[in-house]
């Protein structure tokens, strides 16, 4: 039973991390209408960028958010004007058709490039503190996972503080409601693309920060961590950012229980069936509208 | 005018088939034949992925399932006594049928969401047989100590050869047009009275039926492998790579795109691990922005502009 509950301790805490991975694809997804399948590469990229500030200047990880997060940002920039912004272009269905495989080709790029950059090694950021843990009622909850769950919680919030009261938030807001509306107001919609892109890239190099910390990176993780944000935002729908964490919360314990009841090598698997028969059953997800 | 086209990439095909049906008589060298093999092998795939994607414009992202599973039976027939071309055969038939058992519900997805429901497919299959069949798969001594590069070379011809006529066939075929009807706008298709649902099965059926015989040729090729390893995503992405670098949805690009794909990554990542995926990366960037045609555009496009050259010398333009 202890053990039981041990591993969905451990499956909320990587879900809080799933969630944050999912934000930004879903704002992306949802304002811009471009799936953008490098997401997890994104991610892999943030991660590198917390563990060299730690290796090379020995800058503690969740200080390093401070710098990762705004170089996301510019590298989000950057990818928009170079790449998507040629693909909003285009009317919706070439668009999420034409980023599928634009953000393919990203992602084999990103994946190439941190290979023979870093190598293939498995890296992860050992701080002094990484293997304190309080115990609670018999459970062991690690310290720097508990924290990686809190700041992501705490990102989120900021998001949906700024998507909710920032001037040019709720222009991204309007932008994914209706484009065209928006556009009739007078919002610069390429401009609200191009912050929810920047938003979206920001967040996922914040993710890949806590995600070298607690747990541990290598160029391959893409196309998993893209698995696990398409999962979320399958499951929770588009439009809610809070709706998104909790599916990346819910996502984590299922794959805590479903390790528990079938053993560990199927752990990815259940995630992906649940995924495959929302997509097929209720398209608009969990939370939807 | 179309079919006259068609005809002419056809005969293309065939002669470059004939070369090759000589190449085992002129040399021995094993690494060339390797190398061809590789490159044949590649041509099945990328046409398999060709028939869905170019023809019915649906990117299947799960292809490597079908691949795999085309291996995983065929290699299990084989080593049990079945004759190879058996074996194949129901490695063929068992991707295929597994594509239909799928294919109703898949194909209530559009678009995107197809893409990544059957990227998800891809991911299960490969992860749980991985977890089933976790030991290596090695051909028993007997087998070895038989084993003839020329057998599996021209077995691979065969079905490179069988692969690029059936695409030919298949775009100029009724069936073929309604399938690039559906392609360019699946309501307006439906509404003309082009059966969607029936084609686009269909395409999935041959399409993944292929690739269960591409996988069956890889599984009669290789010594020992990890039955799993068939089933990873890189089989689907360099179909992919391939297809939309020759040309997607026209006969000859995948061979353009098979050939150029595996020199690449034979000579170069010999050198410099994944290079050649840098190189694909970026290319295919580039192709999609901006030639979403492929090279067989590209050279239809240099043609053209050659010969408008030769026939009439441009006048030069005013400056403004």
């Amino acid at each position: 039973m202890s053990i039981l509950a041990q591993q969905l301790v451990l499956g909320v805490m990587i879900g809080g991390l799933y969630g944050l991975g999912a934000v930004g694809l879903s704002l992306v997804f949802g304002v811009l209408k471009v799936l953008n399948v490098a997401h997890g590469e994104l991610i892999m990229l943030g991660g590198y960028g917390a563990f060299w500030l730690f290796a090379l200047f020995g800058l503690d990880p969740f200080a390093s958010l401070l710098l990762v997060l705004p170089l996301s940002l510019l590298l989000g920039l950057g990818l928009y004007c170079v790449l998507f912004g040629f693909v909003v272009r285009a009317d919706e269905e070439t668009r999420v058709k034409n980023s599928l495989l634009i953000g393919f080709g990203l992602a084999l790029v990103l994946h190439a490039l941190a290979v023979r950059l870093w190598t293939a090694d498995d890296r992860s950021i050992d701080t002094a503190y990484a293997g304190s843990a309080i115990s609670l009622g018999g459970l062991s909850i690690p310290l720097v996972r508990l924290a990686s769950l809190a700041l992501a919680f705490a990102l989120i919030g900021g998001v949906h503080l700024l998507l909710k009261h920032w001037r040019w938030g709720q222009a991204i807001r309007a932008t994914a409601e209706d484009w065209q509306a928006a556009l009739l107001t007078g919002i610069d919609i390429r401009r609200a693309y191009l912050l929810a892109f920047a938003i979206g890239t920001g967040l996922a190099g914040a993710a890949g920060t806590l995600v070298s910390v607690g747990y541990s990176i290598n160029p391959s993780i893409g196309l998993e961590w893209t698995l696990k944000a398409l999962i979320v935002v399958v499951l929770a729908g588009l439009g809610s950012t809070f709706g998104t964490f909790v599916g990346g919360l819910f996502l984590g314990v299922a794959e805590a229980a479903s390790a528990a009841a079938f053993g560990g090598p199927y752990r990815e698997v259940v995630g992906l069936v649940i995924f495959v028969a929302v997509l097929v059953l209720r398209p608009r997800g969990l939370f939807g509208q | 005018m179309r079919l006259l086209t068609e005809r002419r990439e056809l005969g293309w095909a065939a002669a470059l088939l004939l070369v090759f049906a000589a190449l085992p008589l002129v040399t021995r060298r094993e690494d060339v034949l390797n190398f061809v093999f590789l490159v044949l092998l590649s041509i099945v795939l990328a046409e398999s992925w060709n028939i869905l994607a170019g023809y019915a414009g649906q990117v299947n992202l799960g292809h490597a399932a079908f691949f795999g599973l085309g291996a995983l039976v065929a290699r299990t027939l084989w080593i049990q006594g079945t004759p190879t071309l058996l074996a194949m055969g129901a490695g063929a038939v068992v991707a295929a049928a597994f594509s239909l058992l799928i294919g109703a519900a898949a194909f209530r997805l559009r678009g995107a969401y197809f893409a990544i429901g059957t990227l998800a497919l891809g991911e299960i299959l490969r992860t749980t047989v991985g977890n089933l069949f976790p030991e290596i798969s090695t051909l028993p001594a007997a087998s070895i100590a038989a084993y003839r590069l020329s057998h599996r070379y021209y077995l691979a011809l065969a079905l490179a050869a069988v692969s690029v006529a059936a695409v030919a066939a298949l775009a100029i075929s009724r069936v073929g047009l309604g399938m690039q009807a559906i392609r360019e706008d699946e309501e307006a298709a439906e509404a003309s009275g082009v059966g969607a649902l029936w084609l686009k099965l269909m395409a999935l059926a041959l399409s993944t039926g292929l690739a269960g015989l591409a996988g069956g040729l890889f599984a009669y090729y290789h010594i020992s492998y990890y039955p799993s390893h068939p089933f990873g995503p890189h089989w689907t992405f360099d179909a992919l790579l391939m297809t939309f670098i020759g040309g997607v949805g026209t006969v000859l690009g995948p061979i353009f795109g098979a050939v150029l794909y595996v020199f690449l990554k034979e000579y170069l990542a010999v050198r410099w691990v994944d290079f050649h995926l840098l190189i694909f990366g970026v290319l295919f960037i580039l192709i999609v922005l901006l030639l979403p045609g492929g090279l067989v555009q590209a050279t239809a496009r240099a043609r053209r502009l050659l010969t408008r050259r030769l026939a009439v010398p441009r006048a030069k333009k005013p400056r403004p």
